[in-house]
């Protein structure tokens, strides 16, 4: 491979053998001690039985009088999990909300993306500053903001009622509808800005050679800057699907009490019924469903990352 | 052609108008005299007046910002050397998993990151009786976990596209690989630092799902308080503290960005010198 050739020009000693150690050992010990242990944690609770005390569940393993280590793995939570209809619901519900909304941010994105890319250079810069400036002001403010347009008596209605659009106010918040307007406003940025960098570093002489062999543009859109764009297009979907999967706070204030996502059933089964056992079964079925898309996106981010550092 | 210009142009437009309008609108709104959110009652100021009277309000605030700033700086200082190690060192044991839980926190859904970090606390205040409760400390550790991530990306590019002969020239003349880093990797790595500590800073004083897994007594944070006001439905104080939020942060991003334009207009310069010279 050509990167680890131009690798090999790399001083040969940067830092000695404890220098090294020196360096990754903090972020590395952070990362084991504060990321990777609590999902293990998340795991042995998830088969831990709940009972009314503090903390909320039966330890797992124990060391019972006569010494005796003893395991109890209970699987009590997941039964439950996949018998009660409530769960299962969730999950696919979720998905579908995370997928539409997916699905949006794309068809959104790309020609934002798209005629950011192809602006004059000067511009490029400005213009997708404007598209990240909204990710930099508060989130939880971005999505309060929705409320006060989507409600009954809202801007929203108000509007369509003095148009003469409708005669009665829509409802609107509340609903999945408001659900899947916050969720493609909140994560439209992380759709359009690796979108942007896949159509940006496009070799534009591609389309040049399909003009010249006779192809019209829409075609070599299809047949060249398409296809030349799915790393970002994947990306992109990957940055909101996951998130979006277990989003709690837009369905927690845009949605209604019907509007079922797992987020929320996680929130409500730690914070109202403190039950902590099963809200880590919900956490690891969630994740169970997320590794997939997990894996894809650490692919693609690893790849991007070797790109620069040739 | 025309016409396909026009079209991308439109859509443009129409994303920013989408992006933007109800941001503008809720700052409008601010200035409603009336208490009925959406009924425009005539020009006020009276909301930001009861703003700054709300202690409950200006402690959380306080708080998060101290949170907010302590997170960015261990953030910054982790992340930076996460991403020397992975730049930097090509090839070494469990690369392949620090690689994973660099990027896995950049889309992990919160929820989870937040239940596994109170469960990791309450039991390791089982096992060795520290942290003794939930409190700042533990909060400032949640957010470091999930902001690291963001400040390597950030570094990592950076440092990726740097010159390393520079490096090596130095290190020819005797420099000691410490002293390299510091006089030569740093100050060229430096905007990106910035950029770094800007975002992790803008995460934490961000995060609501996080923070309320991992918060306790006496620590509440500011997005915790104007989540719990927002469940209740609309309030004009909120709009209030929405739009001062909204001025800070765009006046921090606008002079970061024209700051951030001046370096890479200067790095494409370079980089077109060098292109020339063969």
């Amino acid at each position: 491979m050509a990167p680890r050739a131009a690798g090999r020009r790399h001083p040969r000693v940067l830092l000695r053998r404890w220098g090294r150690t020196l360096v990754g050992l903090p972020p590395y010990a952070w990362l084991m001690l504060f990321f990777l242990v609590p999902f293990l944690i998340v795991l042995k609770i998830s088969f831990s039985e709940t009972q009314a005390a503090v903390p909320p569940f039966v330890p797992l393993v124990s060391w019972a009088e006569d010494a005796v280590l003893q395991i109890r793995l209970n699987f009590g939570n997941y039964r439950y999990l996949i018998t009660d209809e409530l769960y299962v619901d969730a999950y696919l519900n979720s998905l579908k909300i995370a997928g539409v909304s997916t699905l949006f941010c794309l068809l959104i994105g790309y020609p934002m993306a798209y005629a950011i890319a192809r602006a004059p250079r000067t511009l490029r810069n400005p213009l997708l500053m404007l598209v990240v400036l909204p990710f930099w002001t508060s989130f939880l403010i971005r999505v309060y903001a929705w409320m006060g347009i989507l409600k009954n008596e809202g801007l929203l209605n108000t509007f369509l009622l003095w148009s003469g659009l409708i005669d009665q106010p829509l409802q609107m918040l509340e609903t999945d509808f408001a659900v899947y307007v916050g969720i493609i406003y909140s994560y439209l940025p992380f759709m359009v800005l690796p979108l942007y960098a896949t159509l940006e570093k496009m070799d534009l002489s591609l389309l040049e050679a399909a003009a010249d062999l006779g192809c019209r543009p829409f075609r070599a859109f299809l047949r060249v800057t398409l296809p030349l764009s799915v790393p970002g297009m994947i990306a992109g979907s990957m940055l909101v699907f996951i998130p979006a999967v277990g989003e709690f706070v837009i369905p927690d204030l845009l949605g209604g009490p019907d509007t079922l996502m797992i987020g929320k059933v996680l929130w409500s089964e730690f914070f109202d019924n403190r039950d902590w056992p099963v809200a880590s079964a919900v956490a690891v079925a969630m994740l169970i469903l997320l590794v997939a898309p997990i894996m894809i996106f650490q692919h693609y981010q690893n790849k991007s990352a070797e790109a620069e550092n040739r | 052609m025309k016409n396909r210009a026009l079209a991308l142009y439109t859509a443009l437009g129409l994303g920013y108008a989408f992006l933007y309008l109800p941001i503008v609108l809720l700052v409008i709104y601010s200035f409603n005299a009336s208490r009925l959110v959406t009924v425009w009652g005539g020009f006020s100021i009276k909301w930001y007046g009861e703003l700054l009277n709300d202690e409950k309000i200006l402690d959380a605030a306080w708080l998060s910002l101290k949170v907010a700033v302590i997170n960015a700086t261990i953030s910054t200082f982790l992340g930076t050397l996460a991403a020397v190690v992975l730049v930097r060192f090509r090839r070494f044991t469990g690369r392949t998993l620090f690689t994973g839980m660099i990027t896995a926190p950049l889309v992990m859904p919160e929820i989870i990151t937040g239940l596994a970090m109170l469960l990791l606390f309450v039991s390791m205040e089982l096992a060795f009786g520290w942290p003794d409760g939930r409190s700042v400390t533990t909060i400032v550790i949640a957010h470091v976990t999930f902001s690291l991530s963001f400040v390597t990306v950030v570094v990592q590019s950076r440092l990726a596209q740097m010159d390393i002969s520079l490096e090596e020239a130095a290190m020819d003349l005797g420099a000691r690989p410490v002293k390299v880093f510091l006089v030569i990797t740093l100050p060229i790595i430096a905007p990106a630092l910035l950029a770094g500590w800007l975002l992790s800073f803008t995460l934490s004083i961000d995060d609501v799902v996080i923070s309320s897994f991992v918060t306790g007594p006496g620590s509440t944070t500011l997005p915790i308080v104007i989540f719990s006001k927002v469940r209740l439905g609309v309030s004009p104080e909120i709009n209030a503290l929405a739009s001062i939020v909204v001025a800070i942060v765009s006046v921090g991003i606008l002079v970061f960005g024209i700051l951030m334009q001046r370096q890479e207009a200067d790095r494409l310069r370079s980089e077109r010198t060098a292109a020339d010279q063969g």
